[in-house]
Order: C-alpha cells, then structure tokens, then sequence
C-alpha cells in the first residue's frame, strides 16, 4: 500500500458555463500522505477552498461543476461515486472544517446533538453507547467537563470552543483526511494558538492527514510537512517545508515573505506585488504571473511554465529553473536602496496630540418595561494614552477587549461615560453641536471592512469629498473636484477617472485605499486606523502600510493604529498600548514592550503569534479559558482568572501603574513594589 | 371642442407616470441603478409579465383621460353646453360595445336573448320565444345556419390582422438590432427567433404576439357579436371588464402612493435614531396593527357616503362622485398597509446605522437629515420597491374583497369587485348566468399573475439575499450580444 492518501490530479473546477465561466480551479495536482500535513498557501480568490469544495463535491450547485481531472482517495475516484456513497465519503473518510464560525453550527441544536448526529451517521451508535462516544470526542478536542457542556447551545460556546465542537464534529467519523479551511482565520491569535495545538496533537494521535487551506505563512510554517502555494487557480511551487522556507524559488513566494511586516524593515518600505491577481475568467498561454512579475521577460509572456523539480520533492513552475529558457532571463533587478523613511524626532511628552485620560465608556443594560438600568457594560473601563505629533501609536488586544470603542470615544461617535480626551489642548467631550464639528476635521478614521466603510450608491468622487462638504472646507466645486483628483492620486495612482466610478468596481485594496483619500480629504492631523488591513491580503496590506507610512513622512500624520496583529505593529507603530478588557494591561515604545514584555498577558499574545522564522519562535504560553465579560470583569487583576503566574494579590485588588523605562509602564502585581 | 375633466385619481395617476417617467430616465444615467433593471430584462418570466403588464396599463391610461361631450346648444349666458355624461379615450375607442345595449342577459357570441320573452307575432298571437338580439348577430339572416360559419370566418380574419400586426412588429425589432449590431437582416432574424440576443426579444415578441392575436379576434367579433354576452341590464360584460382595468390598477398603484411616504419617513427614522423616536413609532405602528383593516376601511367609507349623501351640490358628475370614494378608499388602504413596509425599513435602518460609512459621515460631522437621505435613503430603496410591487397583486384582490362586502368603490364604478358582487345573483339563478364572473376572473387572473411573475423577477434582481450574482462586475455579463 503506498504511502499517499489523497491524489489529486489536473483538477479543472468551473463557476458558471460559456465563455464567461470562471475557472476557479485550473489543474490542480498534489499528493497528500498519510499523517502529514499538505498546506495549501495562497491569497484570496486564488481557488484555494474551490479546491477543497471540489474535492468534498460540495461546490456551490448549479453554478460549479468540476470538468476534469481526478480526485483519487485510496484507489477509488471520488468523482466518480453517486451521491448516496460520496454522502459515506464525506464526514467518514474525509472531515472538513471551515471558517465561518457563526454558521457553521445549527442554532436551535445543543452541541452534544450535532455531534450525536454525525457519529451516529457513520458509526450507527444508539443510546448510551453513543453519549459516551459524544463525550469521548468532546474530551479529544479539549471541551473542559464535556458532561457539563454536552447541553449547551452554540451562543452559549466562545469562538475557540465553537472550532472545538467543529473539529469534534469533523472527527465523528474517524476520518483518514481532514480538510481545514482557513480554520483559525476569525480567531484571535491566543486561541488560534491553542487550535493550531489541537489540530497537531489530534493528528498526532489518530495518525490523520490534514490538508490545511491558508494565508498565513506562519500558520504555514508552524503546521506544515509539505506546502504548495497556489496562485490563478493552479499550484505554482510545491515543496517540503523546511527548504521551502529556507529559500522559496518562485518569485511570487518571494515576494510573499518580502511583503510581510517585520522589526528589521521598519526603515524601508516594504516589498509589493504591483497589479492584481488577474481574472480567471481569460485563458492562460503563458506564465499566469507574468504581468507582476520583475523578472519576466518574453518566454514568460509564450510559454507556460511546465513543472521543474529542482530538488528531491521540490518543484516549481517557473522559466528562471528551466535551462531551455533561463538563458534569456534578465539578471534580477538591482533593488535600488530603499529610501529610510524620515521620521520626525521623537517628541517629549509636552507636544502630544492626543491625550486621554481615565476614559471610561459604559452601556447601560436596560430590562423591563420602563427600561430601568439593570447593570452595566464596561467596554472602556479608564484608558489613559498619549499620541504624539507624527507619531503612531499601536493599541493591541483581542476582539471583545474595547479597542473600537476606544476609538469611536476619542471621535466623539460615541459619547464617553466619564474621562477627558485632549486633542491639541482643547477638550473634546465637553465640545457640543457646532464647536465639535469645526473639530472634526482635524481627527479621522479609516475602517476595517473595506466593502461596508463605502456607500454602494455613491460615486467615489462624491464619498471623498463629502467631508468636504459637510465640514464646508471648500466651497468652489472646480476645486473641490481637483482637490479630489489630487487625493486620488496621491493615494496611490488612482485614475482621475475613478470619480465617477463607484465602490464595487474596485477591489479591497483600491478601496482601502479610496477612504484613506477620503479621511485626508479634510487635512486631519490624526487618523485612527480601526484594523485597516485585516481584511487585505499580505501583499495588498504590504501596499498599505507603505501609503501610511509615506503619509506620515509627508504630512506628518499621527495614528491611532488598532489592531491585533503584532507583526504590523512592529512594522509601524512609535509606541504601543496593549489591552486587556477595557484597560491599557502596559505600554512602552515598540522595541521595549515587543521585545521585553513585562504582563504575562502581553507575553502569551506575543508567544501565540505564528512566526515564520523558527529561531526566534517563543514558546507558546497556553491561556487558560476566554476573555471574560465586561459586564461582570473579575475582582482584582482582570486577567487572573488566566494568568500563568497569578498571586493571592492579584484576586484581591486592581494593580497599579509601574514605570520600567523612561515610557514603559505597566500594571501587574509582578512588577509592583 | 370636447371640455376635458380632470377627475382627482386622474391626477395623482399623471403624477405616478410623471415619477416613473422621471426615475426611469434617472436610472438609466446611473450606472448601478441600472444593473438590476438590466437584470430584469434579461428574465424571461419578467420581460413577458412586462409586455401584458404594459397592456394592461396602456389600457387603463386610455381610460384615464376624461372629458365631456357638447351637447348642442348653448346656456343662457352664451357659454357652451357639455353633456352631463363624463367619457374617456377609451370609451371612445370601444364606442359600438358601449352604445350596444341589449334588453338583458345574453350568452357569449349569441344571436338571441338567454330568456324566453312574450312577442307579439305580426298576425297577433302572442308567442314566448327567445328573442333576437338588437346587435348581436344582427347582419345575420339564418342565425342557426350562419352563426358559426361567420364567427369562424371572423376569428379568421381577425387571426390574419394579428399576424400582420405582429410581423410589422417583428420587422421593426429586427430591424433595429440589425443596425445597432451591423448583423445580416436573415441572421438577426434567426438570433431573434431563437432567443439569442442579449434581451429575450423572442418571449416579449411571442408574449406581444399572443397578446395581438386575442385583442384582434375579439375585436373582431366585437364589432357583431357580444364576445363576453351582456348582463342584467343588456351592458356588454367585454366592455364592463376593460373599464374595470382602471380601477384595479388605481387601487393598485395609488394606494402605494399614499403609503409610501408614511411607511419610509416613519421606518427610516425609527431605526436610525432609536431611543423615544422609535418607542413611538412603534407604539404607533403596533396600536394601528391590532385594529382589524377591514374595521376602519368600512367606518371611513360609511362616513364618506353620509357627506356624499348630504353635500350633493359638490359633485357635478356621477362619475366625480364615484371617483372621489374610488380615491378615499386608496387613502383608507394606504393608510391600513404602511405598517408592514415600516417595520421593514425599521430593520434595515438599524442595520445601515451600525455600518462604517456612516459612521464615516458622522465622523465628518454630517447632519441627521443628510445621514439620511444620503446614506440610508438610497440603500433601501431596493425593499421599497420590491414591496411596491408584491404589493400591488394583494390590493387588487383587496378591492375586489371590499367591494364584495360592499364597503369597497361606488356600485357604479365599473370594477371586478362589483362584476363579482353581481355574480352572486346570477349564480343563484337557473340557468346559471356563468360569463360575467368568468371575464371578470380572466381578466383579473391576467393582472395579478403578471404582476405576481414582474414582482418576483424584481425580486430576484433586487434582493441581495436572493443570491444572484450581484457583486462586483454583476452588470457586466456578456450574453451573446
């Protein structure tokens, strides 16, 4: 029996028929083995999970349909099988996990029932036989007391506790495969983390293979034995992982690890990808990566790069490993030195721009019929920071820990419960009606979602000049227009063009990049960057913060940067504040707090984060249960319920603040006197 | 010269077509108004529901313009003198079927009357016979003989006119895709016939063909015969079921009209500010929920007939006066229906408010008012109108129901509603009096299922959740041409 469990060959999948079809999956072959681990890398829209919908034949009906090649798992051909025996395959021999947390559990059904359902599906279990195996599989994917839990609904579970139930649900049927699809994506790194950890010892013990679909090269690089990136519907180098990371060949891959943000190339900016992924509706003749590439030239442009091994399992589709054509290679491009980026000195403390102190922003939980206030949400629970003129501050914590609400607080989008927020000497929560208005040219904000942040009826030129208008800045609509115009290039070479366009016929990072234009619009002197490249992929947010950064050069721009991934921060942020539950846990400047942590809160999020250099990997440091709500926050230290070295004291009372360095402070009992 | 009359249900019905002209000719400059309408013409069940739809509304627009005839002579203060009698373009057009009035009941395309009635024959013996009928079949020597032969030679002939008709149509659209696409005359004929064109030309042409070729038969025989028989009154019932028309679609259309600005200023604004203004509102909504429909519909018609009945000296003309209840119960229906559409938009706000962009304009410190009819207005419109149209089929049902209960338009409006409510009795009786029911029925069928299929293929275009491609590039799919 050979060693390979699944085999995939010359997978061709199509969205839709005719000449406009899609061709989400265009000959697609790799090998997984038993026990290992093949991760599928690549960046959205590049047919990733179109692959692992066909391989599971759960493309979306009747659009998709697969027109070729084989699926081959064991010796039968899994595209071959009626419904009735792929219904067998499915869940029984292969797993699969998504990313869609939210919907991939039945409301209305307790989580020991949606388990119950699929082990009784393929192991034909009743009564107590069948608990007891629920309670077994909830005890394997780590659920604490399962008997306790084994009633309980999906609101009820935490994101970490639903993927769990998921993964117990994908391995109901003892599968030989597992198909993970971006299965740590909505997670928080601390609970990613742990997911990452069960998936390895689960693999571990029952000897599974997992093919495990992402963007993250750390992911990739914690997770997996053989990777295969993919790019325009096909797979485009495959290798193992450790001469894979060690030196990828094709230059796409390349440019993947440039355009990550890092420490060492904060004075640089960073490497991009120019263009965009090209539309997979067109025939490929030549090499698909062609028109982003640096080291083109014309074999590239007419001939398909057919697969190269050039190493033992290592092969790569591209001309630069082919001697019939490499001899018309141009030598790589000199990368001219990269111009360090002028930073403004570092200010003292007097020049803030920002200053807030003590905020505290609480919503009343209202019951009954005259909605008397029953208790409180305390979303921002007294958060003091400082942002210096042209400087960045990076605010980190996990989803739920009151980041956004911060920012919403210091825009007066939400007005605070208590606290003051000082912006260039005036206070801003005492600022009514037109007085504040005047001010809020001074303060903007670029979002996350770069598709709601738009309005899908308006034209780009009437979104980005509407604080313009509202703020009544410029009158005159010729200058208004070319004022526009300006911005739009400015922002990155978007066509004058653009202004009569709308939103949904750019691409996220176009739009990202339209309401950067739209918040300098009104010559703010802060911007607050709620997450701005979380939902971008590497190579578009490597576009990103590079326009931010170049901003700030020129304009001399301070950030308020929210965010929760720490790689960025290092990238970009002067300082930065981590928070926990509604309060700043410590803050510092980026070299002091990322390098020396002092809150083991800080430390397990810098531990949990996947790291794609293997020397500098931390161990991780496990966190014991969720968040906790701020309806109800803990008595004395907010993260002792969690922490690794938490003392009598820290149950008993709130730790103060503790200077380490000339800017490092930091409130935990370890560190007090 | 004719005096035109301008009844008040005319003029909010001008006004309807004035902003449907007017938007439409907005949303073709705007390019993503555009793509969902784009989308429905290129549904098969939309673009035929659109051709009977199109029917049916040019029908009720001929009937909407009104005048008065001069009645010869002149009053005393030198004036001209008009005729009491109120007409409309379409009375006009349909003139022999409304001046040919039989003594009573007769079948469809029968020569003589459905009962038996006394004659006096020329030598003075009274006989009961059926006897002929003033205008059906008249030119008709041998009616048992003849009949037949000459209503098929009609129906014949009428086929032909249709199908001239329809070729002429046929021509004009070949014609006119050949020149945009520079396609060979003989090509573009086959890519139409066959569906393969961008539009589906064949289904509106084949829809518009059936469509001829019944509206020419029945001219046809129209013209000698009775083609729906006559009812009590010897009124043709064909005539009776085309002026109903107009009434179905003012129902239809106007009581939208005046729900529209309540369900929208009340829906919006409740979701959007929240806090009192939405405890009120929908205090509001939920109170006028609980009061059965039907309760307030009769009350405020009951009121009307009291002022009517009391302040004769206001209304000139009968037909002013029916109107006048026919609008008074669009207002009462609107007022009765806003709620659903309000709880809605309710939803909808509280869900636009949340989202970034307009937290972006309030970050930019732009005004409620502009907040929203900026931002919130345009991005519901979609359930606006989806609900305009499911709407519509449900009101005409509605006032076919009222006016069965006899709380709906006036007795002497011409509506589906009072050809049902006659029903009744002519049910009743033996041998059962079958074709009024059944024209009006037919007829009424026909607008509903049409505009049932229109609403569903706008629907389909304008729900994001029904899963069409709606995304990026959605208007830019290349179908043949």
């Amino acid at each position: 029996m050979s060693d390979v469990l699944l085999e995939i060959e010359n997978l061709e999948t199509r969205i839709g028929a005719g000449e406009g079809a899609v061709r989400a999956v265009d000959g697609v072959s790799l090998a997984v083995r038993r026990g290992e681990t093949f991760a599928l890398l690549g960046e959205s829209g590049c047919g990733k999970s179109m692959t692992a919908l066909s391989i599971m034949r759960l493309l979306p009906a009747p659009a998709g349909h697969v027109v070729g090649g084989r699926v081959i798992l064991e010796g039968t051909d899994l595209l071959g099988l009626s419904e009735a025996e792929m219904r067998r395959v499915r869940g029984g021999r292969i797993g699969m996990i998504f990313q869609e947390l939210m919907t991939s559990l039945n409301p209305v059904l307790t989580i020991g029932e949606q388990i119950a359902e699929t082990v009784h599906m393929h192991r034909r279990l009743r009564g107590r036989a069948l608990r007891a195996r629920v309670l077994e599989l909830m005890d394997s994917v780590g659920v604490p007391s399962p008997r306790r839990h084994i009633g309980d609904y999906p609101h009820q579970l935490s994101g970490g506790m639903k993927q769990r139930v998921m993964i117990a649900i994908a391995l109901a049927g003892e599968p030989q495969l597992l198909i993970a699809d971006e299965p740590t994506t909505a997670l928080d790194v601390t609970i990613q983390a742990e997911v990452l950890d069960l998936l390895r010892r689960l693999q571990h013990e029952t000897g599974m293979a997992l093919l495990l679909i992402t963007h993250d090269l750390g992911v990739v690089a914690q997770m997996a034995d053989q990777v295969g990136v993919m790019y325009a519907g096909h797979i485009v180098e495959e290798a193992p992982r450790a001469p894979f990371f060690e030196n990828p060949h094709h230059p796409y891959s390349r440019k993947l690890f440039e355009s990550v943000p890092t420490m060492d190339k904060r004075d640089r900016p960073l490497a991009v990808i120019p263009g965009s992924v090209p539309e997979l509706t067109r025939v490929f003749h030549g090499c698909r990566f062609v028109d982003r590439c640096a080291r083109a030239w014309e074999a590239c442009r007419e001939i398909a790069p057919a697969w190269r091994v050039v190493a033992d399992g290592y092969r790569v589709r591209c001309h630069l490993y082919d001697p019939a054509h490499a001899d018309g290679a141009p030598e790589p491009a000199r990368v001219p030195a990269p111009a360090a980026v002028v930073r403004p000195a570092r200010s003292d403390h007097g020049a803030d721009l920002l200053r807030v102190t003590d905020l505290e922003i609480h919503f009343p939980i209202q019951s009954g019929l005259f909605k008397r206030i029953s208790g409180r949400v305390r979303a921002v629970d007294g958060v003091s920071l400082a942002v210096g003129v042209g400087h960045t501050l990076a605010l980190v914590g996990e989803s739920g820990c009151g980041k956004t609400t911060v920012a919403k607080g210091i825009l007066q989008l939400i007005r605070p419960t208590a606290g003051s927020v000082r912006f260039d000497g005036v206070e801003l929560t005492t600022l009514r009606g037109r007085a504040l208005r005047r001010r809020r040219r001074d303060f903007q904000i670029i979002f996350q979602d770069p598709f709601s942040s738009m309005n899908p009826r308006m034209m780009i030129g009437d979104i980005v000049e509407e604080g313009m208008v509202a703020l009544g800045l410029v009158t005159d609509r010729d200058a208004r227009r070319a004022r526009v115009e300006e911005l739009l290039g400015q922002v990155g070479g978007l066509p004058a063009r653009a202004r009569e366009r709308y939103p949904h016929e750019f691409s996220g990072g176009q739009r990202q990049r339209i309401c950067i234009a739209r918040a300098l619009a009104v010559d703010p002197k802060l911007i607050v960057c709620d997450e701005p490249t979380s939902a971008l992929d590497v190579s578009v947010q490597a576009q990103i913060l590079n326009l931010l950064k170049r901003l700030q050069g020129k304009l001399g721009l301070s950030y308020l940067f929210i965010t929760h991934n720490l790689s960025v921060v290092s990238y970009l942020a002067d300082d930065v504040a981590v928070m926990y539950l509604g309060r700043i846990v410590e803050r510092g400047a980026v070299g002091e707090v990322l390098e020396a942590p002092c809150h083991p809160y800080t430390e397990a999020l810098l531990s949990a984060v996947p790291v794609i250099d293997e020397a500098s990997r931390r161990e991780v440091i496990r966190l014991e249960g969720d968040l906790p709500t701020p309806v109800d926050p803990p008595a004395g230290c907010h993260f002792h319920p969690r922490c690794p070295r938490a003392m009598p004291v820290c149950r008993e009372h709130y730790p103060g603040v503790t200077r380490i360095g000339e800017h490092h402070e930091v409130r935990c009992h370890l560190h007090g006197t | 010269m004719v005096k035109l009359v301008f009844l008040w249900t005319d003029a909010l019905l001008y006004v309807l077509v004035a902003t449907v002209l007017l938007s439409a000719w907005y949303i073709r400059s705007h390019e993503h108004l555009r793509a969902p309408w784009r989308e429905v013409l290129h549904s098969r069940l939309g673009v035929a529901a659109m051709v009977v739809l199109a029917a049916y509304v040019t029908i009720g627009l001929l009937d909407s313009v009104h005048f008065r005839m001069p009645a010869g002579g002149r009053a005393a203060d030198g004036a001209e003198r008009y005729s009491g009698r109120v007409l409309s373009v379409l009375d006009l057009i349909l003139t022999p079927l409304r001046t040919h009035e039989e003594e009573t009941y007769s079948a469809p395309l029968a020569t003589r009357l459905y009962t038996k009635e006394t004659v006096e024959l020329p030598d003075g013996r009274d006989v009961r016979i059926y006897p002929r009928l003033r205008y059906g079949g008249a030119q008709l020597r041998d009616p048992a003989r003849e009949r037949i032969p000459d209503i098929l030679h009609t129906v014949l002939r009428g086929a032909v006119f249709a199908l001239v008709l329809w070729a002429a149509l046929l021509a004009l659209v070949v014609a006119r895709l050949a020149r945009r696409h520079r396609w060979r005359v003989l090509h573009a004929l086959y890519r139409v016939l066959s569906g393969r064109t961008e539009h589906p030309w064949n289904v509106a042409l084949y829809t518009a063909g059936a469509l001829i070729l019944f509206g020419s038969v029945t001219g046809h025989l129209a013209v000698h015969y009775h083609v729906f028989g006559t009812d009590k009154v010897g009124q043709d019932v064909f005539y009776e079921t085309l002026k109903s028309i107009r009434t179905g679609l003012v129902i239809g259309t106007l009581s939208t009209l005046v729900m529209l600005p309540l369900a929208i200023v009340l829906g919006i604004t409740a979701g959007y500010f929240r806090s009192w203004v939405d405890d009120v509102i929908q205090y509001l909504y939920t109170t006028l929920n609980s009061i059965p429909g039907v309760l307030l519909i009769a009350a405020a018609i009951l009121m009307l007939e009291v002022y009517m009945a009391n302040h004769p000296q206001n209304f000139q003309t009968v037909i002013a006066r029916a109107d006048l209840r026919l609008l008074f119960l669009c207002i009462i229906l609107g007022i009765t229906s806003w709620t659903g559409l309000c709880r809605l938009l309710r939803g909808e706000a509280l869900k636009l408010r949340e989202l970034d962009y307009i937290q972006a304009a309030q970050a930019f410190g732009v005004g409620h008012t502009k907040i929203l009819t900026r931002h919130i207005l345009p991005n519901v419109m979609h359930i606006v109108l989806i609900t305009v149209v499911l709407d519509f089929s449900g009101l005409v049902l509605a006032e076919a129901v009222l006016t069965y209960v006899g709380v709906g338009v006036d007795p002497t409006t011409y509506s589906w509603g009072n050809m049902i409510n006659g029903a009744r009795l002519e049910l009743a009786r033996d041998p059962v009096v079958w074709w009024s029911l059944a024209a009006a029925f037919v007829f009424m069928f026909g607008l509903v299922l049409s505009a049932n299929l229109f609403a569903d293929a706008v629907r389909d275009a304008f729900d994001p959740r029904s899963g069409t491609t709606r995304g990026p590039g959605s208007g830019r799919r290349d179908v043949g041409a």
